[in-house]
């Protein structure tokens, strides 16, 4: 089985760090991974966008047509990615940012209103964190101590306060989705 | 017959092999200063060469040192290399205005500013020789050469360039300075610069570099000894003689 | 251990593990990445890292390093690879060992960077002046191009060659989990006894690339061919994947072949036997093998980020025995499995 993500949204959102930590908590799970930049001379502000693919077999393309789920932390990010998303695939938006609907009736929506929780845990940054706990329930994907895992990796020479803070961030998202 | 007292030498860091430069040419004079330089700072043994592409293209083969030749105007940057591989060896280049004046620019000054810890011996003889007595960067204004038939002129070809000056004005060179092969007083204060630039070597100081004036009598079209004259009367007024940089003081 | 790690960084980190400690290099995208991961590296591997103040420089700076028998290397993308080339053929003279990596992206020109295949020719060919080959390695993953780097070195050393490292901007800017290889012991690396070191009591020597007499310099070429022919007879490699049945092989390298490798699965899912052959060396080509098989199918199909280079190799394998037909996008689009897939029903059909 190989699942495709989209993640997608401005620069200074966190988008590329949330396709690492999704990618590297799978590797934690013991699946394959492939993570992949669109990459360009924006540092900040334009927008960015990453693929990540999770299989329990090799990876063989780390392109995709149709993805299987999009995060889409912005309008445009929605608009552009609805359209190719897998037929009923699943679509997170940020809704803190994203004040519509997607236009397509057969996706499983779920509106995350990220900054609003992020900023209620004390730090306006960790909003993809929030997204991606949101997501992990959503998708089955990822689980929770891999997770921790992979966000101790990242932070790994930096306080342990920002590791729980991110991974408070994910629990919280993850809280948002209700099955 | 016994000898009592050696008055002169083949330097033991110049090989067998002849040298092919042209009669009148200062190439010689200056393989052998450097050769001598050498052997008296008894560091033969350690010296990597950097040839240049130019008339002293050979010049790999006529010292008796482990060398290379490096493409056209590269060998700052060849030697650069080469030092960071092996910080504890000296390693000279020695290229001609052409090399280091023209097509290398980028790399000599680069060096430079990197304070890299190399020897450059740079001559300058105002004229490609090689290629058969094209206008060099540093042909005087008014010289006629094969590509300047009318005279250099300012106005379509800029101006000689003066490294040594340019050069001086980095931090990273230790130091630098202008000398001629024209009089045996010339020879020797020209020996002891490049001695001197060893020995800033030797000391980890920096970049060192001494440009000698040169003469090119068979593309300047002129006997050895007219060419020594020309060189004097008019080289020495575009580039004047001296010391432009010396960083040494009280270290060495 | 597996480790998540960029394209970029997993090449140098593999680099260093295989001994290398002279890394020469200038900033350019898509690959700085790899220029910084060994600038923060080499000091705490007592490496060198030196920046230089262009390829042209850089390329040179790996003459010098190499001429002392050192195991030296750089990276870079398509037009820092052109300003190589001058250095890069005088190396090849020069019979110098060195490793290259080109991140290639969309050209010609300043092009853009995205990921790209159109320095083949370029890598293969001969981008620089005279007869000379470099070794040409192709990997498709981030495993493998980590795995490859000490064999880059080996290959160097062995044949006194340069290999040359191909990948796209997708493989360098792309994580994967890498297993690192494992650390080579610097102290088992014996001085080449061609080194330039300092001639210590020993009689000098010389590395140059050139001898003005032509039957001298020819004596030289001819030395170079053996090598080649040597490296052509022995180091070829690719991978063939799912081939026995295929009613149409695709030739593929690096990211494009692991695109077709998805390709293949959907492929025969909708009932099309798709294969996949994959050059891993891209010179020296798998010319033999790649003919031995375009006798058994029918339809050829190379597919490269390039409007058809390594389709001049293809054809030449081939030489009429089966259809040689080509896919390929440029300029920094990468084909997606789908578009590759409509191609192969067209062949098909």
């Amino acid at each position: 089985m190989i699942k495709s993500i989209v993640i997608a949204g401005f620069g200074g959102q966190g988008v590329m760090l949330m396709g690492k930590i999704i990618a590297e908590a799978a590797m934690f799970d013991g699946l394959n991974v492939t993570w992949l930049p669109s990459y360009g001379p924006e540092m900040r502000g334009g927008t960015a966008n990453c693929t990540v693919i999770i299989g329990d077999e090799p990876i063989g393309s780390p392109v995709v047509d149709s993805p299987d789920v999009v995060i889409a932390m912005n309008i445009p990010s929605m608009m552009k990615f609805e359209e190719i998303l897998k037929k009923d695939g699943t679509i997170l938006l940020n809704s803190s940012v994203i004040d519509r609907a997607p236009s397509r009736k057969d996706l499983k929506v779920y509106k995350i209103d990220a900054n609003k929780i992020a900023d209620t845990i004390g730090n306006a940054k960790i909003l993809n964190m929030v997204t991606l706990g949101a997501f992990a329930k959503a998708t089955g994907f990822i689980k929770i101590e891999a997770i921790g895992k992979a966000l101790e990796e990242t932070f790994a020479n930096r306080n342990k306060k920002l590791v729980d803070l991110n991974l408070q961030a994910v629990e919280n998202g993850m809280k948002l989705v209700t099955d | 017959m016994t000898i009592d007292k050696i008055v002169a030498q083949t330097p033991k860091s110049l090989s067998k092999v002849e040298f092919s430069y042209c009669p009148g040419c200062h190439h010689g004079i200056v393989h052998r200063l450097i050769a001598e330089v050498i052997d008296e700072l008894g560091i033969a043994s350690k010296t990597i060469m950097v040839a240049p592409v130019g008339c002293s293209v050979f010049a790999y083969n006529f010292f008796d040192l482990d060398g290379t030749v490096a493409a056209h105007g590269r060998a700052p940057a060849v030697a650069t290399g080469m030092k960071r591989a092996l910080p504890d060896r000296i390693i000279f280049t020695y290229q001609g205005d052409g090399d280091l004046a023209s097509i290398g620019t980028a790399e000599i000054v680069h060096a430079a500013n990197r304070g890299e810890n190399i020897t450059t011996i740079f001559i300058n003889n105002a004229v490609y020789g090689m290629t058969g007595g094209q206008m060099a960067p540093t042909t005087l204004l008014g010289q006629k050469t094969t590509t300047s038939p009318y005279g250099r002129d300012a106005k379509a070809n800029g101006y000689p360039i003066r490294m040594s000056e340019m050069l001086s004005t980095l931090d990273g060179s230790a130091y630098i300075e202008r000398t001629m092969v024209t009089t045996p007083q010339n020879v020797i204060k020209t020996k002891a610069a490049i001695k001197k630039a060893f020995q800033v070597q030797l000391k980890g100081l920096g970049f060192s570099m001494i440009e000698v004036l040169s003469t090119c009598p068979t593309n300047w079209g002129m006997t050895p000894i007219e060419s020594m004259k020309w060189l004097e009367d008019h080289m020495t007024k575009t580039f004047p003689l001296g010391v432009f940089v010396d960083r040494t003081k009280g270290l060495m | 251990m597996k480790m998540l790690m960029k394209g970029t960084e997993a090449i140098a980190e593999a680099a260093v593990r295989a001994g290398c400690r002279l890394y020469f290099g200038y900033p350019i995208t898509p690959q700085s990445e790899l220029t910084e991961y060994m600038a923060k590296r080499m000091p705490e591997v007592k490496g060198t890292f030196l920046q230089s103040e262009s390829e042209v420089a850089t390329v040179n700076m790996l003459y010098g390093a190499a001429c002392t028998g050192r195991k030296v290397m750089t990276s870079t993308s398509s037009p820092g690879f052109s300003l190589m080339q001058e250095g890069i053929s005088y190396m090849a003279g020069a019979e110098l060992p060195a490793v290259f990596i080109n991140v290639m992206r969309g050209g010609p020109g300043l092009g853009d960077i995205q990921p790209s295949q159109s320095d083949y020719f370029q890598s293969t060919k001969g981008g620089g002046h005279g007869d000379y080959r470099m070794i040409v390695l192709a990997p498709h993953t981030l495993q493998e191009a980590a795995g490859m780097m000490n064999e880059a070195f080996e290959l160097a050393f062995k044949y006194r060659m340069l290999v040359t490292i191909l990948v796209d901007g997708m493989i360098g800017q792309m994580m994967e989990p890498v297993e690192l290889p494992k650390w080579t012991k610097p102290e088992e690396f014996a001085e080449p006894d061609w080194a330039l070191t300092g001639a210590n009591g020993r009689k000098p020597r010389k590395v140059t690339s050139f001898d003005l007499d032509p039957y001298e310099l020819e004596k030289m070429n001819l030395r170079y061919q053996e090598t080649y022919k040597k490296v052509a007879q022995n180091e070829v490699k690719y991978e063939e994947f799912k081939i026995e049945d295929a009613e149409i092989t695709v030739v593929a390298y690096g990211t494009t072949a692991r695109i077709v490798k998805t390709v293949v699965d959907y492929a025969r899912k909708s009932g099309i036997k798709v294969g996949l052959f994959r050059p891993i060396t891209l010179w020296p080509f798998p010319y033999d093998r790649l003919s031995e098989i375009s006798k058994n199918v029918k339809n050829i199909l190379t597919v490269e980020m390039s409007y058809g280079q390594m389709l001049e190799d293809v054809k030449l394998a081939v030489l009429g025995k089966s259809n040689v037909h080509f896919y390929g996008r440029s300029a920094g689009v990468v084909p997606t499995p789908v578009e590759i897939l409509d191609s192969i029903k067209k062949i098909v059909r």
